[in-house]
């Protein structure tokens, strides 16, 4: 079958304002660089102050509709640890799972609503996706490592790439969907940001291309 | 042509300039806002476009254009069309000279509207051809078609998205600026007999309409977007039937493969509806499920098709119990009731009972297909996330200045459509009714005349009130009420993405325009204490609230303070540590998602990057722990 005949489902997870609809954008652009046809669902409108959003990415000719049935996401790109356990029941048996461990604590954890435990939110993570499965981007390092926290999302789907879990799409589609949607006052930065996180995870022989993002 | 990765609000924009659209108005509202944005970034010189102050404005200034022969495209909401519905029940009946399209955009769910109410149906009762698109792609392609039908029929068609449509993205084909079609208007020529409307020229128009809605039926059935098809073959022999329409039709292919052996019928036009294509799918099937959103219309006129030409087959869908009566479906509740309708084994998953019409974007706890495990480990408490305020919003502030004034009175809290909305959730608490647009200050007005002693506030934004406040100010003033109205001016219509209105003195042409003053106008209506106060003036506005409140009749509080998100913060606060005693008053009270409190020390910390330097939190620390905030 060749990569056309299927599709690859994605689902980007996060919180209102951490940019998982700009991500969606980038690697949409990085598979239309491939040939693929793309179709993608986002939450805009009262969702996005502070709540949960979500955008679904179907690359590929298999796909129909926008929207990802629940249990046939090929992989979930979270922002935020709770919301990649949110979405987990679209995600298929050995599907891959991409998330930063830095969680987002909404008001209403401090005003009466359900707590924020992330021990135990991760742990969960770790037991239903399996560690081979699993990725974990430390937001902290990649901060320091890039001196700012607004590259978070490319540091994800390079990671995702990496480890095999956008499909077809590499880490070479992905920087030159960077180079061809952000301005050059972020460029270098963006580059960057693709070829940190981690490295050793998922199936995928693309981590071999790491070598060619360059630094 | 060229392909462009656009959303389906964009593709639809771009479709009505390649149609040469002269005229495009609208009033912002989601899911539909991104078409009027698009076509007022992409517009060539000659394409006029404006934000008007309501959607009966907006659609009477397309009809306008229509009559004198320009091609005019109105965009909304379905709670828009509401608003618009007086005009265009009587256009149905006048016509048009130039193509007009009706673009509404659906909410099944809803995700963020106030019903969930099908344009179809309203399509119907306004006797009006509506197309219903399953793709941007053929969003796209049906604003053309909807123009040149509209042209040819003299009579606005409708075009209805709905959220997946308007808001998926999808690479489309595209015309190139170079091949709009370009149209020159004849202008408007006088002529009385046609362009007012009387009982005599109802009573002829009726009967057209009835005459050209029969012919339409039968012309639809050819139409190349209503498809019949089956799964197994054009030979096969199917019993089995599935219609649907608009995004459940990609649900229902991507449940159905050439295993089962189905006929399906896609409906694009369900007004009127194309019966003898429908006949020709029902022919020989014993039973039919209908897979819709919102209102069986498809499910009504098949039975209704059956009924006429006497045909025995089965019709199941929402009025059955078939499909779920409400919310928006999904590729899942699609596939289990597909599989329950064809005998498919299904899938061991929960039983779609109660289904949560959120269940896209919020799963519920426990449906994990992760393993075939029977009984996988229950998945942990999440955090709920619903929208909020956002850090440093001056909306928090009016609300927190009113519900400190009025501590211990006896009060109603009228809210109103926006982001004010949000002011409902704790710790505010501050939004006793939402109806509708602009509905809250003669709401106010009705309580206190069942209920004098209570001191009634009206919150209402700044477009709102321009779009539908000021006409119930007018009533509530004439009519004596005694009442605060509390406009709360941003200065742009947040909610929907900061779309201009008249009172920010610009205009989607580009144009510096002289604003609409709302002290002005509330004086011209001949209120006499009409006050305005930064809220972020935390004691100047609990003081002002307490004085104003206390006047008689219909007085008002403009509370004015610039949006934050369109505003960038000069300084953020700080907590000192050192005087902070973690009595967490700033988070129980202002709910500001910026203060984030530590939950060993109990000591509160501010997240910088959410913190706009409000500096509200500083001024009711009992310690006076926090500062170094720049009020915007």
């Amino acid at each position: 079958m060749s990569e056309n005949a299927r599709s690859t489902d994605i689902i980007l997870a996060g919180v209102g304002g951490q940019g998982a609809v700009l991500a969606s954008k980038l690697l949409a652009r990085a598979a239309m660089g491939r040939g693929l046809p793309v179709k993608t669902a986002e939450t805009i409108g009262m969702a996005q102050r502070g709540g949960s959003v979500f955008s679904h990415v179907r690359l590929g000719e298999g796909a129909v509709s926008p929207l990802i049935g629940r249990g046939r996401a090929d992989a979930i790109v979270a922002f935020e640890p709770a919301e990649a356990v949110r979405q987990l029941s679209f995600l298929r048996p050995e599907g891959m799972v991409v998330t930063s461990d830095a969680p987002v604590v909404p008001v209403s954890a401090a005003t009466g609503g359900p707590a924020y435990d992330l021990p135990v939110i991760m742990s969960y993570l770790r037991e239903r996706v399996g560690e081979k499965n699993l990725a974990v981007v430390d937001a902290a390092a990649a901060q320091a490592a890039l001196g700012t926290a607004r590259a978070l999302n490319v540091v994800l789907l390079g990671a995702a790439a990496r480890g095999g879990a956008l499909g077809p799409v590499t880490l070479d589609d992905l920087a030159a969907a960077v180079r061809a949607t952000v301005s050059p006052r972020f460029l270098d930065l963006d580059l960057r940001a693709l070829s940190i996180g981690p490295a050793n995870w998922g199936q995928s022989p693309n981590s071999s291309k790491l070598g060619t993002v360059p630094n | 042509m060229h392909r462009e990765f656009l959303m389906g609000n964009e593709a639809m924009a771009v479709g009505a300039l390649a149609a040469g659209v002269n005229v495009v108005a609208g009033y912002p509202g989601t899911p539909s806002t991104e078409v009027l944005e698009a076509v007022a970034g992409r517009r060539g010189e000659g394409v006029y476009v404006e934000w008007s102050v309501n959607e009966k404005a907006a659609l009477e200034v397309a009809a306008g254009a229509a009559y004198a022969g320009a091609r005019a495209l109105v965009t909304m909401k379905q709670v828009g069309l509401n608003v618009a519905s007086d005009p265009l029940m009587s256009l149905s009946y006048i016509g048009v000279k130039g193509g007009m399209v009706v673009l509404v955009a659906d909410d099944p769910g809803p995700i963020s509207s106030q019903t969930e109410q099908d344009t179809r149906t309203f399509a119907a009762y306004a006797k009006l051809p509506i197309l219903d698109p399953s793709s941007p792609t053929e969003a796209y392609a049906m604003m053309g078609e909807a123009f040149d039908l509209s042209e040819e029929l003299g009579c606005p068609v409708i075009v209805r998205p709905t959220t997946r449509v308007d808001h998926g993205y999808e690479d489309v084909e595209v015309a190139d600026p170079e091949e709009w079609r370009v149209n020159e208007p004849e202008g408007f020529v006088r002529d009385p007999s046609r362009w007012v409307i009387f009982p005599a020229l109802s009573v002829r128009a009726h009967a057209a309409i009835e005459r050209r809605d029969a012919e339409l039926a039968k012309r639809f059935s050819s139409y190349a977007r209503n498809t019949v098809a089956q799964t197994a073959g054009p030979d096969a022999v199917p019993r089995l039937g599935i219609a649907t329409h608009g995004i459940s039709a990609t649900y229902v292919a991507e449940n159905l493969s050439e295993k089962d052996d189905v006929r399906v019928l896609r409906v694009a036009t369900p007004h009127p509806f194309p019966e003898p294509l429908a006949a020709d799918f029902l022919d020989g099937l014993d039973e039919v499920l209908c897979v819709e959103e919102l209102d069986p219309v498809i499910e009504r006129a098949l039975v209704a098709t059956c009924g006429r030409r006497g045909l025995t087959v089965k019709i199941c869908g929402k009025l059955t119990g078939d499909i779920q009566p409400s919310g928006e479906n999904t590729v899942e509740s699609v596939g289990r009731a597909i599989d329950a309708f064809l005998g498919r084994e299904v899938a061991d998953e929960p039983a779609p009972a109660g289904s949560s019409p959120r269940a896209v974007s919020q799963p519920r706890s426990g449906e994990d297909c992760l393993s075939t495990e029977k009984n996988p480990p229950a998945p942990p408490t999440l955090p709920i996330r619903p929208p909020v305020l956002c850090a440093g919003c001056p909306h928090r502030a009016s609300f927190y200045a009113v519900k400190r004034a009025m501590r211990g009175r006896k009060t109603l809290f009228c809210g109103d459509i926006g982001c004010y909305t949000l002011g409902n959730a704790a710790p505010l608490d501050m939004v006793d009714t939402c109806l509708c647009m602009g509905a809250g200050i003669n709401i106010a007005q009705g309580v206190t005349h069942v209920e004098p002693d209570t001191v009634a506030f009206a919150f209402v934004g700044d477009s709102t009130f321009f779009a539908s406040g000021i006409t119930g100010v007018v009533n509530a003033f004439y009519n004596q009420a005694n009442m605060t109205l509390v406009v709360l001016d941003n200065s742009t219509t947040a909610m929907t993405g900061h779309q201009p209105h008249p009172g920010t003195g610009r205009t989607m042409m580009g144009q510096v325009v002289e604003k609409v003053s709302i002290e002005r106008v509330l004086l011209a209506i001949g209120l006499t204490v009409v006050e305005t106060v930064d809220p972020l003036d935390h004691e100047r506005a609990v003081e002002t609230v307490r004085r104003v409140a206390d006047e008689p009749g219909v007085k008002a509080i403009i509370f004015r303070s610039p949006c934050v998100v369109l505003a960038r913060p000069k300084a953020t606060s700080v907590v000192d540590v050192e005087k902070c005693v973690g009595c967490q008053r700033c988070v129980r009270e202002l709910g500001c998602p910026a203060l984030v409190p530590d939950s060993a020390t109990g000591r509160v910390r501010i997240d910088s990057a959410q913190c706009t330097g409000c500096t509200l939190c500083e001024q009711i620390c009992p310690t006076h722990a926090i500062s170094g905030g720049e009020r915007l």
